[in-house]
């Protein structure tokens, strides 16, 4: 595939969303959804809906055999979506021709990236228009090979830290571009009744360290959680919740995603920024 | 022979193999526990109590001896090293019994496991009743139905076991949920892995804990023969049976023999040989050989022995091979069947399904073997108890 130059290179796209959102002082919603799920045909509509709900960038997973990072729902939907035959270059084409106005990053795994090689996974990233990439269970040390293709292409490896990460790795994220996914929790993926405690203490920490937008993920899946965050950081990401929704109405999969993310943005506009 | 360099380096890389691919939430826990275990494994007391443990509860030094009828029969000498002896039937208890000391040196009182068939399961949840630790298992639903006197075993010795009811429902998946909860309850918990595989410093970690294998093969040789034998077979999975072994042998003059499971043939895409295909990836935290599809998807794997039944490699194994230092065979289900009860009608041991494809390569290797005059060692990782059903199933009905 091509790799088309463009101007606005992916880092800056994510740059710009969080700055449009904190110029209308709100926090940015950020969904997920796996490639896939319910079909690789619903993908090109669910970003649709998650543009005209109002999320101002979204990720798209690759969907992988073990994710381990993740929990139940997310598994199950990865496990749907490869039990339905999707595949890597499927997924990839579906975004070149995807008419997709929101900045938005790939989420999947190590080895499907290794399998692909870190150049030519680039590559895709950039002929699909993506910005950036989230990969797990890829650490920041292991991640060297990765940011070099990827910043050679203007885009951005999104770092991640958790409650249990040390000021060292903090201090090496001030290379890291786009934004820092903050995990919220010890723990995987999935839908939680109550948000971790000190989850401002975790993006004050970081603040201090990296000079990047600071997104939280894992566990968040109502309105009031994102009023809660918004309070206190840039992004906010939903991915379990929002898939349970669309569990919910596979048939009507855009239109479930849009009833999930239009509160939740709402929630967001009202929320003052501290 | 290729020197070998020392490995891991500091970043836990054998070669290009190993590595830490896990997420961010426990890159501090594998920090804590690389620094643990190097300044344990240096502390005379450390050393000692496990010495203790190894001595008086597990039955070591397991025996090694010739194997007189099978020797006479192929027309070389091989002798067996009888880790089918250890208490709880297999090396396992080795690891399990240094993870498990280890925990109590840190202050972790929560010990969880992932386990195949149940081995490492059973010698998990005996070290930590041994301790008075609480012990979770998890375990693939498919595995808790084929395995139902292992998990009750288990259950026994007082650990909790969790059926995983994800992916392909085996080993595979029981390792990813034991990852997920070692993430989620990482501040008081203690991840014992059962094989050389996982993120540094695991691989390292449990071969340390297995070369007590190797170390006593190497004196038991020299005692009753005058020098380490000329070739070492032990089967590989994950590979800890066999990295114990050959770890204490790496500088000697020895060939070192690792036997994957062929399953119902290499052509049939139902096996378990990561190393055969070579293809290289990450599962469980280490870069090293997988079984995979275009996509990097994980692929199940098969072979009649459930300990073998793993879709990836030690990193450590990835890399002896990829060195050149050690060789790896494969030898499918109906072979290791074969060997199973051949070595049974020689020498009154029925081996573990595992332990009977690294006999099954002797006895492929026969012509080869005697042309060289050679003096074969196999490690005998585990006995055959826990197999005899399943062989009944197979075949037993039918005599």
């Amino acid at each position: 595939m091509a790799v088309p130059r463009e101007r606005n290179s992916g880092t800056s796209a994510l740059a710009e969303a969080f700055r449009r959102a904190g110029e209308e002082a709100r926090t940015a919603l950020i969904p997920f959804f796996t490639a896939g799920y319910p079909s690789l045909a619903d993908l090109p509509e669910l970003l649709h809906a998650a543009a005209e709900a109002g999320a101002d960038l979204v990720e798209v997973g690759i969907p992988f055999s073990d994710p381990l990072a993740d929990g139940p729902v997310l598994q199950r939907a990865a496990a749907t979506a490869l039990a339905g035959g999707v595949r890597v270059d499927a997924i990839l084409d579906t975004l070149v021709h995807a008419k997709i106005s929101l900045p938005r990053v790939f989420l999947t795994y190590v080895n499907p990236v290794l399998r692909r090689g870190f150049e030519h996974f680039a590559d895709d990233a950039a002929s699909c228009g993506m910005a950036g990439a989230i990969v797990p269970d890829l650490p920041w040390t292991e991640a060297g090979e990765l940011r070099q293709a990827f910043s050679a292409r203007g885009l951005a490896v999104i770092p991640l830290v958790a409650p249990t990460s040390t000021d060292a790795h903090l201090v090496a994220l001030r290379s890291a571009t786009g934004f820092v996914y903050a995990v919220s929790v010890t723990g995987v993926t999935g839908a939680r009744q109550a948000l971790a405690d000190d989850l401002e203490g975790l993006v004050g920490r970081i603040r201090q360290a990296v000079p990047l937008p600071v997104a939280i993920g894992f566990g968040i899946a109502t309105p009031e959680h994102a009023r809660a965050i918004g309070q206190f950081a840039d992004g906010v990401i939903v991915g379990s919740a929002l898939t349970e929704a669309i569990m919910r109405r596979p048939q009507a999969a855009a239109e479930a995603a849009y009833a999930f993310l239009r509160p939740m943005v709402e929630a967001l506009a009202e929320t003052p920024r501290g | 022979m290729k020197p070998l360099t020392r490995v891991p380096d500091a970043k836990g890389r054998f070669g290009p193999f190993g590595g830490r691919y896990v997420p961010e939430t426990l890159i501090p826990a594998l920090d804590e526990l690389e620094q643990a275990y190097s300044h344990w494994r240096n502390d005379r007391e450390f050393i000692a109590e496990l010495r203790e443990y190894l001595a008086n509860y597990v039955g070591r030094p397991t025996p090694l001896r010739r194997a007189d009828r099978m020797s006479a029969a192929l027309g070389f000498d091989v002798y067996l090293k009888r880790e089918d002896l250890n208490h709880t039937g297999a090396h396992k208890i080795n690891n399990t019994l240094g993870q498990v000391l280890l925990a109590r040196r840190m202050q972790k009182h929560r010990i969880i496991a992932e386990t195949g068939a149940g081995q490492h399961g059973v010698a998990t949840a005996t070290a930590a009743s041994l301790f008075g630790l609480s012990a979770e298992i998890f375990m693939g639903e498919e595995d808790v139905r084929r395995q139902a006197l292992n998990v009750y075993r288990m259950r026994i010795l007082g650990a909790k076991v969790t059926a995983v009811a994800s992916g392909t429902r085996t080993l595979k998946d029981a390792t990813n949920e034991a990852i997920r909860d070692w993430v989620t309850n990482v501040r008081d918990t203690f991840y014992v892995i059962g094989s050389v595989v996982g993120p540094h410093p695991y691989p390292m970690m449990v071969r340390d804990f297995q070369s007590v294998i190797g170390r006593e093969a190497r004196r038991q040789m020299e005692k009753l023969t005058g020098g380490p034998p000329t070739h070492i077979v032990a089967a590989v999975g994950g590979g800890s049976n066999a990295m114990g072994i050959f770890h204490p042998f790496r500088h000697d003059p020895v060939e070192l023999v690792g036997v994957e499971a062929a399953g119902e043939g290499l052509e049939t895409g139902r096996h378990a040989a990561s190393i055969a295909i070579a293809e290289p990836g990450v599962l469980h935290g280490a870069m090293s050989y997988l079984l995979q599809d275009a996509d990097g998807q994980i692929q199940p794997a098969h072979s009649i022995s459930a300990g073998l039944d793993y879709p990836g490699v030690g990193p450590e194994h990835a890399y002896l091979h990829y060195s050149g230092r050690a060789r790896y065979h494969t030898v499918t289900d109906r072979e290791a069947l074969e060997a199973f009860h051949q070595l049974a009608e020689w020498e009154g041991i029925i081996p573990a399904l595992e332990s009977a494809h690294a006999v099954a390569w002797v006895l492929r290797a026969r012509e080869r073997l005697q042309a060289a005059g050679a003096r074969v060692l196999i490690n005998l990782s585990g006995r055959g108890d826990k197999d005899v059903d399943t062989v009944y199933q197979l075949e037993g009905r039918e005599g």
